[in-house]
């Protein structure tokens, strides 16, 4: 054994002390599910008690972001040791203290392109579950082409005037603040004109009307801007050149839906789980189909992996990060149609024997549309990753 | 374990293995050797043996260079991309990982000959038209001290230019495995012409002498020497299928690019794109597939079985994907003998069954996986 396998033994003998003795037995259900969400924020009720210990715990080590700076909130882990810290946690069931946008999009896009005071104002509050964002991207008009957002910020000394509306914004209506792409110049060619601003949602003006899925539930909404006055001090990098912004946290959106269907079933193979279910796998079919879901998934994860593993050495992941989007979500896609399947008749209600699995699964189908559609994936490949001419 | 990332030694491996591929064994080479009739190059096997490549499972006491399974993987990914014609998995993968099994002066001898490229071997385990290593039926029953062989392989890889055959056949309480010259008393080959172009034969048995000496490792157990041999030679064949993967899509994504019609390039029509895209993610994903198989044969190998079906699964889909993609998006002369691309298409066809096919080896993930 190296030198630094020791250290990193003796950290997940820490990790494990650590989550025996901090970890609330309520919180060791291994649950993921919409339920066990913890999504933070300035109205966030808490289910238990458990549950905000838990998270308070955590976030006082930093592992609610443990990848992130320690002066900004995190852990400072590598991936070495966050892959520890994963392990150790999956090993008693520990539930994920705390998930948001703030971690998966603002953040990363926030170390990379916010200033220090930026950092040290919006990640901590992101970190400790105290400040809950929203994504305010797509418009009417400015789907699958983003980079034609309509919605204007207009100068009036050090401050913005905004105007226009946003769609889709996932949860606009319980986030506290919301990262959006305003035009700020109507002259320049569409991506030159586009700048990164954060909104607080309480700023007089901004108003949200929820909008139903095809799952019943209502996660998303039409988000309006009248006449709301931002300080130019919410802008993130520079005036005009958001596109760079944007791009980059779409990197991070992207793995982190491509990964979505990773957690799912406990981790448990597809087949184990269809093979307990009434009448167990033997339709020749749907098996044969299992198998064939199988054999990519475990691909599909090798891959997660291998590009973390690029992406930790320094090699970064950078465009192909649209491949780990494409396939994953069409895999997860795949994997639900099986298990509604598998589940037949029994499968069909709102609420039965497998619980949510109906509303998971039409929720699935979002997967390859939210965070740039499967196609508009595909075209990013052909032409950034294979180079052929548009 | 370590990373799915290339070493520093694997990459310089691959940056030689193209180098030289690409000088010495072009399609245009296998083109030749097809055209002459012929399925071996013995230029070529001395030089893969000079550069240690026919050693690179041979330990290095016995003159062999040792870079273990993932260099050979990637060894074989190289000669996939240009279809190089060569023994080597027969011999240098499946071969040496058998007699490594086995402590022996014998077989460091003839671990000694394969390093050296003085050796070729084939393997005689299929019988029926499917890889059924347990279903073996050719009988080896016992003759005073030794054995007699009668029966008939198929589809032996390397079985007409080789030197020696391993033979797996049923004895009294199970299946033994045999290291027998090819040229031994009672056996008759006969050259299969495989859609290929490559060397396979079918080989019989008439009552074959055999003594204890020429069994691998013990009698009635086959499979501890058999299987990480096989699983070595699946993991090798699952990196040859993504090279040449790799190798039909470069040509079609070159065609893309250059193919003009309706007054431009095809590949600006996003029909064909989103397959070219579709395809480059597949063999994105095999490629993790088949790192793993390589590292988990290194670092892990009494439990790689799941890591090389794996593999050798996903490998077939995504071969057949880019064959099938490549011919179509060349049209007409896709179609056409004098184009390298039907090459690509029929070795991904004999690769797909050497070894078992995607049947075989999801079966087998899903078995390793529970269900
Ligand atoms: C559940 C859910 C949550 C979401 N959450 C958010 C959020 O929080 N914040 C936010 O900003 N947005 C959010 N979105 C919006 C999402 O990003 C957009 O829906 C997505 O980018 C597609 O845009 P669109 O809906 O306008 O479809 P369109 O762009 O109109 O696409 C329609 C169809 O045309 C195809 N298409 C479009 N252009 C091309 C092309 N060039 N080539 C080939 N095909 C093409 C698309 O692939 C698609 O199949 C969410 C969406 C969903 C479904």
């Amino acid at each position: 054994m190296s030198m630094s396998d020791d250290a990193l033994e003796t950290f997940r003998t820490e990790v494990r002390t650590w989550l025996e003795e901090n970890c609330p037995p309520e919180m060791r259900d291994g649950a993921s599910g919409e339920d066990a969400i913890v999504w933070g924020g300035r109205n966030w009720k808490f289910t238990s008690d458990a549950q905000k210990l838990w998270l308070d715990r955590m976030a006082a080590k930093g592992w609610t972001v443990p990848t992130w700076p320690v002066e900004y909130g995190g852990g400072g882990l590598d991936r070495a040791h966050h892959k520890i810290l994963f392990e150790e946690m999956r090993a008693i069931g520990a539930r994920v203290p705390l998930q948001s946008f703030g971690i998966w999009m603002l953040g990363p896009a926030l170390l990379a392109f916010g200033s220090h005071e930026q950092k040290l104002q919006y990640l901590p509050p992101i970190a400790r579950g105290e400040v809950r964002w929203c994504q305010g991207y797509s418009e009417p008009g400015a789907g699958s082409d983003l980079a034609s957002v309509q919605t204007k910020a207009d100068s009036d000394g050090d401050h913005y005037i905004v105007n226009g509306q946003k769609i889709w914004t996932s949860y606009a209506d319980k986030a506290d603040c919301i990262f959006a792409l305003v035009r700020t110049d109507r002259d320049a060619p569409k991506h030159l004109g586009i700048t990164f601003l954060l909104i607080d949602m309480e700023t007089p003006g901004v108003t949200t009307k929820p909008i139903r899925l095809i799952s019943g539930k209502s996660p998303f909404c039409e988000t309006f801007f009248d006449d709301v006055h931002v300080p130019k001090a919410n802008v993130v990098g520079t005036e005009n050149r958001g596109w760079d912004v944007a791009k980059h946290l779409l990197t991070h959106e992207r793995e982190m839906i491509s990964g979505g269907g990773q957690g799912l079933l406990g981790g448990r193979p597809l087949g184990v789980v269809l093979n307990e279910q009434e009448g167990g796998l033997t339709d020749p079919v749907l098996r044969a189909e299992a198998m064939g879901c199988e054999v990519d998934a475990l691909a599909v994860a090798l891959t997660l992996e291998r590009y973390k593993d690029q992406a930790e050495s320094g090699g970064g992941v950078g465009d192909a990060s649209a491949m780990l989007k494409y396939a994953g979500t069409e895999l997860n896609k795949r994997r639900h149609e099986l298990m509604m399947s598998a589940g037949g008749s029994d499968a069909l209600e709102w609420d039965g024997k497998y619980g949510g699995l109906a509303s998971d699964w039409l929720r699935t189908k979002a997967n390859s549309i939210e965070g740039g559609t499967s196609e508009v994936m595909l075209s990013i490949i052909s032409r950034r990753v294979l180079g052929l001419p548009t | 374990m370590s990373t799915l990332l290339l070493t520093e030694d694997e990459t310089m491996l691959q940056d030689a293995a193209r180098g030289f591929l690409d000088g010495a064994a072009p399609v245009s080479h296998f083109r030749k050797l097809r055209d002459a009739g012929q399925t071996h190059d013995a230029k070529l096997w001395a030089e893969m043996a000079q550069m240690g490549w026919t050693g690179v499972l041979v330990p290095e006491e016995a003159g062999g260079s040792d870079m273990g399974h993932a260099a050979a993987c990637v060894l074989a990914g190289e000669m996939g991309k240009t279809l190089a014609t060569s023994p080597f998995i027969s011999t240098a993968v499946i071969a040496a990982t058998a007699l490594r099994q086995v402590a022996t002066d014998r077989a460091r001898d003839a671990l000694g000959a394969i390093a050296a490229g003085d050796v070729i071997y084939g393997l005689a385990v299929d019988e029926g038209h499917k890889h059924n290593p347990e279903g073996t039926q050719l009988e080896a029953h016992a003759d005073g001290n030794g054995f007699r062989l009668s029966g008939t392989k198929g589809f032996v890889v390397d079985g007409g230019n080789a030197d020696r055959l391993l033979v797996l056949a049923r004895t009294g309480a199970g299946l033994t495995l045999f290291d027998l010259p090819a040229d031994r008393n009672g056996i008759t080959r006969t050259v299969q012409s495989l859609v290929d172009a490559r060397d396979a034969a079918t080989v019989t048995f008439d009552n074959v002498q055999a003594t204890g000496d020429d069994v691998l490792g013990a009698v009635d157990d086959a499979m501890t020497v058999l299987k990480p041999a096989l699983e070595a030679g699946q993991a090798a064949l699952s990196a040859e299928m993504l090279g040449l993967s790799a190798g039909a899509f470069a040509m079609t994504v070159g065609y893309l690019k250059e193919r003009k019609q309706f007054g431009v390039e095809i590949g600006r029509f996003q029909a064909l794109q989103h397959r070219a895209a579709h395809l480059w993610s597949e063999t994105e994903i095999t490629l993790s597939a088949v790192r793993h198989a390589g590292r988990k044969l290194d670092e892990d190998p009494a439990n790689a079985t799941l890591a090389v079906s794996l593999a050798k699964a996903r490998a077939a889909q995504t071969a057949k994907l880019a064959v099938i993609e490549g011919v179509q998006m060349h049209g007409g002369i896709g179609m056409t003998d004098d184009f390298d691309m039907g090459f690509f298409m029929k070795r991904a066809r004999v690769a797909t069954e050497w070894l078992g096919d995607y049947g075989y080896h999801a079966a087998k993930v899903a078995a390793a996986r529970g269900f």
